[in-house]
């Protein structure tokens, strides 16, 4: 018999209570404002923005405070506020070699049209913490060149002139992009709903799949041909208009990887690639994304599928941070009725195995 | 975007969508304060929001190549009528309904020959003005951290 049982409704309501009190803190401390997470904890803001797969600074920023900087809560926040709203359009693809760069490197070339611009960058620091941080110490205004106008051109293009590296992916015209969050996933997928999985897809994971991929497992010998970070136009069209217009800019980093491909049955010896791009700016997120995009391709491109990271069902399937901590985290709900079931079911094992035992040693006894 | 002082070569259409566009970059403290600035009011009709939503970004595979579905980014849009029967429109990124719904208001004004001058002078002038100054700003600061390859000249001579 299943008895429902009730309770529990006065310690959640407490439980809220304290959170809330935790939350804030020491109340002789100023409390947090949005405006000082969205820009001063910017890339928290943007981590959460990437992996919620919702471009919002504010709304991420308030994701951060109300989670008391628990990045997946708040990444599972904002994900669950999108279901509330309508989706108006798609946007025209943005373009990044129009991209307002404020950093660009590339590792495989090193004088390239635009240059190597280094930007805001951990880069080259000696990660020493650095006391001056502990107060409010004045900071310089940032040191100011006057900018060249070059063309900022995309890495990818200076090889294709040569013909040695693959172009840009192209899917068959009749293709429409998939969409995860309209369609259930089913595999195998084609890289568009791969991307759009990676692109959300939780930055630890997909950190050490590349790792992975580097150490041997689905080796594919990358280089880094460009990281880009900056901002880009995005256009939707208004219907009643008939042309887009630009709704504003945002935040996107890029990561252009070079793989070296020895050819197969399919395809001639060529540099590959694989493909990140990033709501934000997050080059760690972007490289591994690019890691494992090229990774997954090992069908396409006719190469053996050893290793987890080439493995789609694998990778897609628990790449989703909100989706994995959802199951992971249910285990601490209250599963008593099951474990009372399985309690009795193990009972029940050790009493026939104690009778079939003692049943044994009477027709032993017996028999001598 | 058109750098301040060009855009009267430009083609009607091509006009409109540069007031939209910078409309949709102007804060609201700034839409507030032209509103304020306005001598007369409009009678302003409510057409549609503003609403706020979601927009879809796409990408392209491998920067150039087939579209694929990014994410999403929020928008908030506005339509309006003046009495006169001009509908304005506004669409931005962000959540900002009073911002869509004066910037739906100030598109109607600038389709309107009295108020253009207004809208262009209060309004889009100051916007691109200070976007172009932002965006060299970035430029310049981003230009500063160039690297000056210089090859070390070694000492065997």
């Amino acid at each position: 018999m299943y008895v429902a049982v009730k309770g529990g409704e006065a310690a959640i309501t407490n439980a809220h209570a304290l959170l809330a009190d935790r939350r804030r803190g020491d109340r002789s401390l100023p409390a947090l404002t949005i405006e000082q997470i969205a820009e001063q904890l910017g890339l928290a803001v943007d981590r959460v923005m990437a992996e919620a797969s919702l471009y919002d600074r504010s709304l991420a920023a308030l994701a951060v405070r109300q989670s008391r900087g628990d990045l997946i809560e708040a990444i599972f926040l904002l994900r669950a506020y999108r279901t509330t709203l309508p989706r108006f359009g798609s946007s025209v693809p943005v373009d990044t070699a129009a991209m307002k760069v404020e950093r660009r490197v590339s590792a495989t070339y090193k004088d390239l049209p635009g240059g190597q611009l280094l930007g805001p960058t951990f880069d080259y620091t000696h990660r020493l913490l650095d006391p001056s941080l502990l107060t409010d110490e004045a900071i310089a205004d940032p040191a100011r060149k006057e900018a060249s106008g070059d063309e900022i051109m995309r890495v990818s293009d200076i090889l294709a002139h040569e013909g040695l590296i693959e172009p840009d992916g192209d899917l068959p015209d009749d293709h429409a992009a998939g969409d995860l969050t309209r369609e259930p996933l089913e595999f195998p997928m084609g890289r568009d709903l791969r991307l759009q999985a990676l692109a959300r897809g939780d930055e630890g994971f997909l950190l050490a799949l590349g790792y992975s991929t580097q150490r041997g497992y689905g080796r594919n010998h990358p280089f880094v041909g460009e990281i880009r970070i900056g901002e880009v136009e995005v256009e939707m069209d208004m219907p009643e208009l008939g042309f887009p217009v630009s709704l504003g800019r945002i935040q996107l980093t890029e990561c252009q990887m070079i793989n070296q491909f020895k050819g197969s049955s399919i395809a001639p010896p060529q540099f590959t690639r694989g493909y990140g791009l990033v709501f934000g700016q997050s080059e760690r997120k972007a490289m591994s994304m690019s890691l494992v995009d090229r990774a997954l391709r090992a069908e396409e491109l006719g190469e053996d599928i050893t290793a987890p990271a080439q493995d789609e069902e694998f990778v897609i399937s628990h790449s989703d941070n909100v989706q994995a901590t959802g199951f992971v985290e249910h285990l601490k709900l209250p599963h008593y009725v099951d474990f009372q079931a399985e309690l009795a079911m193990v009972r029940k094992m050790r009493a026939d195995i104690e009778a079939t035992r003692h049943a044994d040693t009477e027709m032993k006894d017996a028999a001598e | 975007m058109d750098l301040a002082g060009n855009h009267k070569a430009l083609a009607e259409p091509e006009q409109r969508r540069r007031c939209i566009e910078l409309l949709a970059q102007t804060s609201c403290d700034e839409l507030k304060a032209a509103w304020n600035g306005l001598s007369e009011k409009p009678t302003v009709k409510p057409v549609r929001g503003p609403e706020t939503g979601l927009v879809m970004v796409r990408g392209r595979i491998g920067g150039g190549g087939s579209p694929f579905n990014l994410g999403e980014a929020t928008v908030t849009r506005a339509t309006i009528l003046l009495a006169s029967g001009t509908a304005g429109h506004a669409q931005a990124l962000g959540t900002d309904k009073e911002k869509a719904w004066l910037s739906a208001i100030f598109d109607a004004l600038w389709q309107e020959a009295e108020t253009r001058n207004f809208v262009e002078t209060a309004l889009l002038s100051p916007t691109e003005s200070r976007i172009a100054a932002e965006d060299r700003q970035n430029a310049e600061e981003t230009a500063a951290t160039r690297v000056d390859f210089f090859t070390m000249v070694r000492g065997d001579d």
